[in-house]
């Protein structure tokens, strides 16, 4: 593979979009002092005993408005969601819980911990990916769903 | 100040999210299929978000207060814990499921999906069952 296939393909595209959230990332602890973890946000918006809700919000509000300004520029790009209505809320009750157990998702563990060296953040997810990838195994290739 | 920077925050992390393919689960699922048709370009939106997360981070971890003067709120937790690790399968198993993570499934949410939004409401009401089950248990 040469540059200019590289440039092209889903891998620059892939590095691109980590450079821009990484930016975000780095925005969000510089300035505000604060883990950009999604889930974290999100539970700290229904949980109760939070009591700053307003950046939660203020952010959650620039999370929703990314697709509407994505599309100034160009179309989004597609999206196929093969699950059904029942496992799409298995699936996010699942997130839910999960994600409030451990702390953090892709966001908090996966790059803001990573990013930081935290040993749990590897640990959480090297045990979330691991768990993705027996999951869609055994869902693909052993159930065939 | 503090609340604008997180509105501008959220909207990079989401265009971000949009650019790299994370908003489409079939990509998700297509990355987490290590015994199919793998496809690895994913692992350089981590590659790329570490880069410049490991520099803000370098420079955060020196530092008592943020350039606005917010106290540095990073975690100091060291334990690996039971509700790390269970909860972190629990979440894989969900993302395995239905290839949405929390943020990417608010974004397809807010572009109109209706099935990010099944999704979204079934999150938020896990998250909330985990406010409700904690706070017993505290009880």
């Amino acid at each position: 593979m040469n540059l200019s296939d590289f440039t092209h393909s889903a891998y620059f595209a892939s590095l691109l979009g980590g450079l821009l959230i990484g930016t975000a990332v780095a925005l969000f602890v510089l300035l505000n002092g604060r883990i950009a973890g999604i889930s974290g946000i999100l539970a700290g918006l229904v949980q109760a005993g939070k009591e700053d809700k307003i950046w939660r919000v203020m952010f959650v509000l620039g999370l929703a408005a990314s697709p509407f300004v994505y599309r100034i520029a160009s179309d989004l790009p597609a999206a196929t969601i093969e699950a059904g209505t029942r496992q799409l809320v298995i699936a996010g009750l699942l997130v839910g819980l999960g994600t409030s157990y451990a702390s953090g998702c892709t966001s908090g563990h996966g790059v803001c911990g990573i990013s930081r060296g935290s040993v749990r953040s590897i640990v959480a997810t090297l045990t979330f990916m691991i768990a993705g990838f027996i999951t869609v195994y055994l869902i693909r290739h052993l159930l065939g769903l | 100040m503090l609340n604008f920077n997180a509105f501008l925050v959220g909207l990079l992390f989401g265009l971000g999210l949009i650019i790299s393919g994370m908003t489409d689960p079939a990509k998700i699922i297509g990355f987490l299929d290590l015994t199919g048709a793998w496809d690895p370009s994913l692992a350089f939106v981590m590659v790329g978000a570490i880069l410049i997360g490991a520099i803000a981070f370098n420079i955060a971890k020196k530092r008592q207060r943020s350039l606005l003067g917010e106290p540095m709120r990073l975690s100091s937790a060291t334990e690996l814990d039971k509700g790390l690790v269970i909860g972190s399968l629990v979440f894989g198993i969900g993302w395995g499921m239905s290839g949405f993570c929390p943020g990417p499934a608010v974004v397809s949410a807010a572009a109109g999906q209706p099935k990010a939004w099944i999704f979204v409401v079934s999150m938020l009401a896990g998250m909330a069952l985990y406010g409700v089950i904690e706070r017993r248990r505290k009880d």
